[in-house]
């Protein structure tokens, strides 16, 4: 612990760039110093852009693959909680501890995971396969129709007579998600604190984002991923089966949407029908700001818009952070047309 | 030739059916009354029990008053996009309202900012509005919100809203004060949701405290639909408040803030108005985020304008009554309000015993002594109730506890 308390004092220190002098301004004294607040509010930003980076990751590779914007992912994210908060209430996993605590995350991880990526395959078949061929127009218009679709079967589960849904008297009234994961402090720095739940987002989403590189860049499947999205025509000349990879694609980044949204349920403890459409929103952005289609792109820009909201929150005001996010997104693709980490621009939807 | 004389057939036909369906009183024609309540999305489970309210002050009165047959009719006023009260289907409401010649009353909105709109459309129709849930003080006080109001609600000049609860110049007063004497709070840190409810009562809480001593380190406007609000609970942490006031409501995200501050160690009592007075509100924060701790830290308090119906004495308590035999569930805060505001409309119909608009909104506008649950009671010259009781509540258990009254209590047996 001792070494743990360490390694993250060094961290603050190679943070604030101020090295020594930084140091008494960490007290545990129950008053946040500057210094203090400055680095919770980064610690709470990386936190929460790692949730939208993993998110944006599932936008920027179904665009990456066929140019669509899945307005459909924040709201089949929105139904992975649903899933993941029916599976706590069947079993009872509120009362889960220890080991059994644990493997019950780790469970709800996995089904959330297979459920989005199975759905958002599913999606993929009935709604945007069959379009394949039309304008990219029709495809963006099925989306959205989609989208409402699982709005709208969020508010029927929501409604399911259970406790956890409250007896499901007001299928719309928002959910408690159960803090499955305590708000222990793991580390604390003066009164920085790094709880059991940044642990958790940390313990996810960085494994997940290495195995995906790994996916994409040394695998058979994603090569031919990479071969698709380069183009699709040539891949099917190759003797690419261009419609089994998209479905992979689809497959791949719904799960990662539903890692993301047990991650976020477990993180914030409130899950509704609506909330798709932030998620889906702020990891949008995100997507766009680090270069849509690009997959380093997506992590950057979430993580940034994760902590410019912190510090918009904190020094500016928090009625202004969407201005901020937004205006910080303009001046980005005024200069910067196809995103930060994006490629050549060319022709899209 | 014969399209002509069909036309001129018409008219008379339509002529004739005019004079058939001027006033006569009593004449036993059907009366339609119809709500416009926030019935998609959380505020659901409150609103039923307004409904409930209504319908059981018709059924009361045995679904007639004299020979008026009464029709009742729901309507909504949110939208599934919003999850809350939508102002583009508020209008419909109001417009669809005023349109309807056979409509004398309409009951609502439940949320402030949703009269706003429906007011002066209703106004130009004189149609007598009242409003079961409207605590913006703005909408009939002047001088107490913007310097426009209510002015701009009355186009025609004349009052034609009437509400049956108090104000909330008087809830953020008695907010402010409770956390000054009861929780002998000195520094308070205040957050609103940016809409004329939530933003009116900050305001009010944030006005009383600095005249009565009490310090406000942080006065913010939130953005409702965030995630969470992790990096706002890091900056009230900074601030150091003894007490941390929300205006909004329960639609506006209140749990989740409670919860974030909790999660970030902030174990500083959280109070909010009766937006979040509803069994919604702990459904969503999560019981166990409500309670005190150990050291005493923590808590939640909802002041509500009026008493909670466990307290309410006298024929309150015969309404509550009444209401589980035929609900067989306790009714919500708001319930007792839907049925006040149902039975002055009924009551002004029996008086006016017409179905002219006009006459009944003089009959509404004229309701003095009124008796019923909420104690005997009349309508002010700005359309505001003269009662005054406010009541502060907790959670305890998961439940909502009481804890005191304030203001005068109007007297119950008259």
């Amino acid at each position: 612990m001792l070494r743990a308390a360490a390694a993250a004092e060094n961290l603050a220190i190679a943070v604030l760039g101020q090295a020594g002098a930084v140091l008494p301004a960490f007290g545990a004294d129950g008053q946040l110093s500057g210094q203090e607040v400055f680095s919770q509010q980064l610690v709470t930003g990386l936190s929460n852009g790692m949730i939208i980076a993993l998110i944006a990751i599932g936008y920027t590779m179904v665009y990456g693959i066929i140019e669509l914007i899945n307005f459909a992912h924040g709201d089949l994210c929105m139904l992975g909680a649903f899933l993941a908060l029916t599976i706590v209430g069947a079993l009872g996993m509120a009362e889960w501890s220890g080991v059994g605590g644990v493997g019950g995350v780790v469970l709800l991880l996995f089904s959330a995971a297979v459920f989005c990526g199975g759905l958002n395959w599913s999606i993929d078949r009935l709604a945007y396969r069959p379009l394949r061929k039309a304008s990219k127009l029709s495809l963006l218009v099925s989306a959205i129709g989609a989208s409402f679709i699982l709005v709208n079967l969020g508010l029927f589960w929501g409604g399911l007579p259970m406790d956890v849904f409250a007896g499901g008297g007001s299928s719309a009234a928002p959910k408690d998600f159960p803090a499955l994961v305590s708000n222990r402090d793991v580390l604390t720095l003066g009164d920085v604190r790094w709880t059991l739940n940044d642990l958790l987002v940390l313990a996810v989403t960085v494994p997940l984002m290495v195995a995906l590189t790994v996916l994409v860049k040394f695998t058979k499947l994603g090569k031919a991923m990479r071969a698709v999205a380069q183009n699709p025509t040539a891949a099917q000349l190759m003797g690419i089966d261009v419609d089994r990879v998209i479905g992979s694609t689809f497959f791949i980044g719904g799960a990662l949407g539903g890692f993301a949204t047990v991650v976020y349920s477990l993180y914030n403890n409130t899950i509704s029908f609506q909330m798709g459409y932030r998620m889906g929103m702020d990891a949008f952005i995100a997507a766009v700001l680090g270069g849509i289609g690009n997959l380093p792109g997506a992590v950057l820009g979430g993580l940034l818009i994760g902590v410019v909201r912190s510090m918009s929150d904190q020094y500016v005001e928090a009625r202004w952070t969407n201005a901020v996010v937004f205006g910080i997104l303009i001046l980005i693709l005024v200069f910067r047309p196809s995103g930060l980490l994006g490629a050549k621009l060319r022709e899209k939807v | 030739m014969i399209r002509r004389t069909a036309s001129i057939v018409a008219a008379l036909t339509g002529a004739a059916f005019l004079f058939a369906a001027a006033p006569v009183p009593g004449d036993g024609g059907t009366l339609k009354i119809v709500s416009s309540l926030p019935r998609t999305g959380s505020a659901n489970s409150q609103t039923t029990s307004m409904v409930n309210g209504i319908k059981m002050a018709i059924e009361e009165r045995g679904g007639k008053v004299d020979d008026w047959t009464i029709s009742y009719e729901d309507w909504d006023d949110a939208s599934p996009q919003k999850g809350n009260w939508d102002p583009a289907v508020e209008a419909a409401n109001a417009n669809k309202a005023a349109a309807d010649t056979q409509i004398v009353g309409y009951i609502g909105t439940y949320n402030s900012g949703a009269s706003k709109i429906a007011m002066p459309i209703l106004n130009k129709a004189g149609l007598v509005m009242i409003s079961p849930g409207n605590t913006y003080p703005g909408l009939t006080k002047p001088g107490t919100g913007e310097p426009n109001e209510p002015r701009i609600y009355r186009p025609s000049g004349k009052i034609n809203y009437f509400r049956v609860v108090p104000t909330d110049d008087i809830q953020g007063a008695v907010a402010a004060e409770f956390c000054m004497k009861d929780l002998s709070a000195k520094k308070a840190f205040v957050l609103h949701d940016r809409e004329l409810y939530g933003k009116g009562i900050a305001d009010v809480f944030k006005k009383t405290s600095e005249g009565a001593g009490m310090q406000i380190v942080g006065f913010e406007g939130i953005d409702s639909k965030a995630s969470n609000y992790r990096s706002l609970v890091t900056k009230i942490r900074a601030a150091n408040p003894d007490v941390v006031f929300y205006g909004g409501t329960t639609q506006t995200n209140a749990a989740q803030i409670l919860k974030d501050l909790r999660a970030g160690g902030c174990k500083v009592p959280f109070v909010s108005p009766d937006g979040t007075f509803e069994e919604a509100y702990i459904e969503a924060a999560g019981k166990e985020n409500m309670e005190r701790d150990e050291k005493g830290g923590g808590g939640v308090y909802i002041t509500f304008g009026g008493l909670p119906a466990k307290e309410l004495k006298g024929e309150g308590a015969e309404f509550v009554k009444r209401y589980m035999a035929k609900f067989g569930k306790e009714p919500e805060g708001y319930a007792v309000y839907g049925y006040e505001a149902a039975r002055v409309l009924l009551d002004a119909i029996d008086r006016a015993d017409t179905k002219d608009r006009a006459a009944i909104l003089a009959a509404v506008a004229a309701t003095k002594d009124f008796t019923g649950p909420l104690g005997t009671w009349s309508f002010d010259l700005n359309g505001d109730t003269t009662n005054r009781t406010m009541s502060v509540n907790t959670v305890k258990n998961g439940k909502f506890e009481f804890v005191k009254a304030s203001g005068t209590a109007p007297a119950q047996d008259h």
